[in-house]
């Protein structure tokens, strides 16, 4: 959710940075960091943030109960109704919110988002998370970060570091939504605003 | 009083003659009328028509000052072009009495921007149990011939057969608010298709109808005449039309709104659109159209009704029923019945000036335009085109459905007996 | 551009079917243990309410305060209406506190679309009922307890009513949720049907986008799902229709009549009901009826409305009506 999907703003001249191999080898990764600092991701429970955050929680939880040979409990969590900006939008069609049976209540949720870009997605995450329970922990795995956070949050995992101008589009596209798996760096057409 | 030349005015719409009136009377119709000693008027083409008389509308006074008073009823007469109309009773005290009739009688002499001929009330305070004494209020000074109790219908039979029998014996008429008070009750605007999907009560067609029916039945039963008020609707057409074929001694009047509006303009919601009769259909306005061109419908009459800012600025139902229409109605009828054919404007002087002083008999006024006759004249700019702005009224009310609609037409000059009241569309 | 909700016939299919998407997920903020958004937060509501109405206003104030907004009760019992007051003024006065929207209730058919195109007033107009005109979030409640019931919680999103079978029984005449239900249901794609004594349905009918019928028995093998309409015990003093039981025996939904309905048919109400005159206790209480749910459902269909309207700098619902204007 934390960067820019629509249309208008179709990059010029976008080059792929991440094809469907690396994609497949830093969810992997992920999911072996989270294993190792979760002590065996026994309580873990995955949010992902609409629309490809989701995705990308499912196939985290395959690739982890690949490891683990456990069930994870995966969901979504769409933090429309949260964000800062809507005064600055019309009302966002809203998306589902998913919380896995057992809940989240003292349990180590994991977030999962596309791209990591000013933090305010994911503030407005945690707010969200607030009204559902109370969580042990919560963590981030973002699959790129491109800097230029206007808020004190940070990512305990990220499958790319992408050093960016705001010049710059990063667009992700998945096989669930977009037919193939990707993530396009771009020149924006329009001159340059405030990230959101 | 000096002389005045109307110089190249279309007497009726005619070819262009001047017209010569010395004090107050019209002394000469003809071509090159000499000036001498006269105040020349060019009238460049305008149309001459005998003074607009109106018989119904509603001066307010007294009570309703705050709506309209004998001088600003008068003067927005003059400004449309009339020179004597006709006061209804509905006023606070109710005209039912001798001292109320002569009061409004005086006030518009004294105002002298029109005269104005009291309506008494058929009953006492308009409620339709007992008869007014409408023999003193035919003797008084106002000489009052018209009697309606508008705003209510006489809905009693009884009572509508005596008072239409009454005053038989002083050359008077009732003048029925056809409107059946049961079928109406709670009623809003026109019952049909949109009143359904409005959710505002219905005033069935019926309603009129029925009443309309029963009294030329009644006229014809006690050998009476009878005037039917404001008619809105085709069958009320056909009623009329029926009676007239039948001898039946019925005439009636149709206002201007109804002639040109429609249900359909109450879907704004907007209390400036609610009168009463309400708004009808499409083919309503049609029939009444062809009615008044082929004469089942004698006259226009303004209904004229003002009502102050703040009883139409609210919702639907709150909201006062009624337009203001006297300095406007000229422009509608010219719209409606000239400019679709249906009237040329010898039509338009005999259902709006001749047909009307005749009915309510009113001395001096609908006269032919010639030699000899008092000198109650309009002249009418036919090829004027504007749209209405409420500002410029000279009534006190602003209750108009056209602000802002584009009317053709507008009055430039009247004359009440010799005297302008209204000169190059200025009040005198 | 639109910002009011004033009547159902205003929505298109579109708006209408983003409004119940909408409100299914704002359904799961109920199951939620804060039943709390933060989403309008600093906006202003007010409740005006010059009819009593207290389901209807419980409902709103619900659905605003689980969206954060802060809410202004206004009733006009014992205020400065009953006083005098007009429309314009009261309008106004709450206006000039800083109001963002408005919920109306009124018993004057067209106040609420008065309030929004008059130029008294600035605030989002929302039409919580008014006289025998609409009651457009009852009618999408409504459709939300259809779809539910008829399509499902998950497949129906995204979907209409087409080809559903609607019959709505009793006093039309004098019913805004007949009106609105009409409206919508057929922007929805249902058949809607119309069931009453001939006193009790506007002339002009005929032009409503629906059937009629004076015979509730042969409709009912043919419904979807049956709609009763209170019937004021008053009209029958108005010569609407002999007796209570006369009406109940012709248009009353009894047990032995649901029988008649198809086996997944619902029987619907919007309440409050009159017992023993439109529906039967037996009716009223059994597993088809959806009195109860409909409630609940109200307060989703109008959370929806008050984001889709207030949540953004523009509403997202549009307006075919004033669009063509």
């Amino acid at each position: 959710m934390d960067t820019e999907h629509d249309t208008q703003h179709e990059e010029a001249d976008a080059r792929p940075v991440l094809e469907a191999p690396d994609i497949a080898r830093v969810l992997t990764r992920i999911a072996h960091e989270i294993v190792e600092r979760a002590k065996g991701a026994d309580d873990v429970v995955l949010l992902g943030i609409p629309t490809r955050g989701v995705f990308l929680a499912r196939r985290l939880a395959d690739k982890l109960e690949e490891i683990t040979d456990r069930k994870i409990p995966v969901g979504s969590l769409d933090i429309t109704m949260y964000r800062d900006d809507l005064r600055m939008h019309p009302p966002r069609a809203l998306a589902r919110t998913e919380i896995p049976g057992d809940g989240i209540d003292g349990r180590l949720v994991v977030l999962v988002d596309d791209v990591l870009f000013s933090g305010r997605t994911i503030r407005a995450a945690l707010d969200a998370l607030n009204d559902i329970g109370r969580p042990r922990a919560v963590q981030l795995a973002v699959l790129v970060d491109r800097g230029h956070r206007e808020l004190p949050i940070r990512a305990d995992y990220v499958g790319k570091n992408l050093p960016t101008s705001l010049r710059e589009t990063v667009k992700v596209q998945l096989a669930e939504e977009d037919g193939r798996d990707t993530v396009l760096l771009g020149a924006k057409r329009t001159s340059p605003g405030a990230p959101r | 009083m000096s002389k005045i030349l109307i110089r190249g005015a279309r007497v009726l719409g005619g070819e262009p003659q001047d017209v010569l009136i010395d004090g107050e009377t019209i002394e000469a119709v003809g071509t090159g009328l000499s000036a001498e000693g006269a105040e020349v008027v060019e009238a460049d083409g305008k149309v001459l028509l005998p003074g607009l008389v109106d018989l119904h509308t509603h001066l307010r006074e007294p009570g309703r000052e705050d709506s309209e008073t004998v001088l600003t009823g008068t003067r927005a007469a003059a400004s449309g072009g009339f020179t004597a109309v006709f006061a209804m009773a509905n006023t606070f005290p109710v005209a039912d009495t001798a001292g109320v009739v002569e009061q409004v009688y005086r006030l518009g002499r004294e105002h002298g921007y029109c005269d104005v001929q009291p309506i008494g009330a058929v009953t006492v305070g308009l409620e339709g149990k007992k008869l007014a004494e409408l023999g003193a209020m035919h003797e008084s000074a106002a000489g009052v011939t018209v009697f309606s109790d508008d705003g209510k219908c006489v809905d009693d039979a009884v009572i509508m057969r005596r008072a239409l029998e009454y005053v038989k014996a002083f050359g008077g008429v009732v003048a029925q608010h056809a409107q059946e008070p049961r079928l109406t009750e709670g009623a809003q605007m026109n019952e049909g298709v949109v009143s359904a999907e409005l959710g505002l009560g219905g005033w069935p067609a019926v309603a009129e109808e029925s009443i309309i029916a029963r009294d030329v039945l009644l006229a014809e039963h006690v050998g009476s005449r009878v005037h039917i008020c404001h008619l809105s609707t085709a069958g009320s057409v056909e009623i009329v039309r029926w009676a007239k074929s039948r001898g039946i001694d019925v005439t009636a009047e149709v206002t201007p709104h109804h002639l040109l509006l429609t249900d359909e303009l109450v879907r704004s919601y907007n209390p400036v659109y609610k009168v009463n009769p309400p708004l009808r259909t499409e083919r309503d306005v049609t029939a009444l159209r062809e009615a008044l061109a082929d004469g089942t419908i004698d006259i226009v009459a303004t209904d004229h009704a003002p009502h102050p800012h703040e009883d139409k600025d609210c919702e639907w139902a709150a909201a006062a029923m009624g337009m203001v229409g006297l300095e406007t109605a000229l422009s509608v009828v010219q719209q409606t019945m000239v400019e679709t054919g249906l009237l040329d404007w010898a039509g338009v002087a005999d259902r709006m000036s001749v047909k009307p002083a005749a009915i309510g008999g009113a001395a001096g006024h609908g006269r032919p335009v010639s030699a000899g006759e008092p000198a109650n004249l309009t002249l009418v700019d036919t090829a004027y085109r504007g749209s209405v702005d409420p500002a410029g009224f000279a009534s006190r009310s602003r209750n108009t459905p056209y602000e802002g609609r584009e009317l053709p037409g507008r009055v430039t000059h009247t004359w009440l007996r010799g005297k302008a009241t209204l000169v190059d569309g200025k009040l005198a | 551009m639109q910002r009011h909700l004033i009547s159902a016939a205003d929505l298109t299919r579109d708006d209408a079917v983003l409004i119940l998407d909408t409100a299914e997920e704002m359904a799961r903020v109920a199951d939620r243990p804060i039943k709390k958004l933060p989403t309008l937060r600093g906006r202003t509501i007010v409740n005006l309410f010059f009819e009593d109405s207290t389901r209807t206003r419980i409902s709103f104030e619900a659905a605003e305060k689980r969206l954060s907004a802060d809410v202004i009760n206004f009733t006009a019992k014992g205020s400065s209406v009953s006083k005098g007051e007009s429309l314009k003024d009261t309008a106004q006065t709450l206006e000039a506190m800083g109001v963002d929207a408005v919920v109306i209730r009124h018993g004057a058919s067209g106040a609420p679309y008065r309030l929004a195109t008059s130029d008294w007033i600035d605030a989002a107009v929302i039409n919580a009922g008014d006289g025998t005109h609409q009651h457009p979030t009852q009618a999408l409640l409504d459709a939300f307890t259809m779809r539910r019931r008829l399509v499902g919680r998950d497949a129906g999103l995204g979907q209409d009513l087409s080809g559903k079978r609607i019959t709505i029984v009793g006093d039309v005449l004098h019913s805004r949720v007949a009106r609105s239900n009409v409206d919508l249901l057929h922007t929805l794609g249902a058949e809607v049907t119309l069931v009453a004594p001939p006193t009790l349905v506007p002339v002009g009918v005929e032009s409503w986008p629906c059937e009629i019928s004076y015979d509730l028995d042969s409709t009912l093998s043919k419904s979807d799902a049956v709609m009763m309409l209170r019937v004021q015990r008053e009209r029958m003093n108005a010569a609407f229709f002999p007796t209570e039981r006369e009406y109940s025996r012709r248009y009353g939904l009894d047990g032995e009549r649901m029988a008649k309905m198809p086996e997944h048919a619902i029987v619907m109400h919007p309440g409050p009901m009159v017992r023993g005159m439109e529906i039967t206790a037996e009716v009223a209480d059994s597993e088809r009826c959806t009195v109860v749910e409909q409630v609940a459902n109200g307060v989703s269909i109008r959370m929806a409305v008050l984001y889709l309207l207030l949540g953004g700098n523009e509403p997202a619902v549009t307006h075919t009506r004033t669009e063509e204007k």
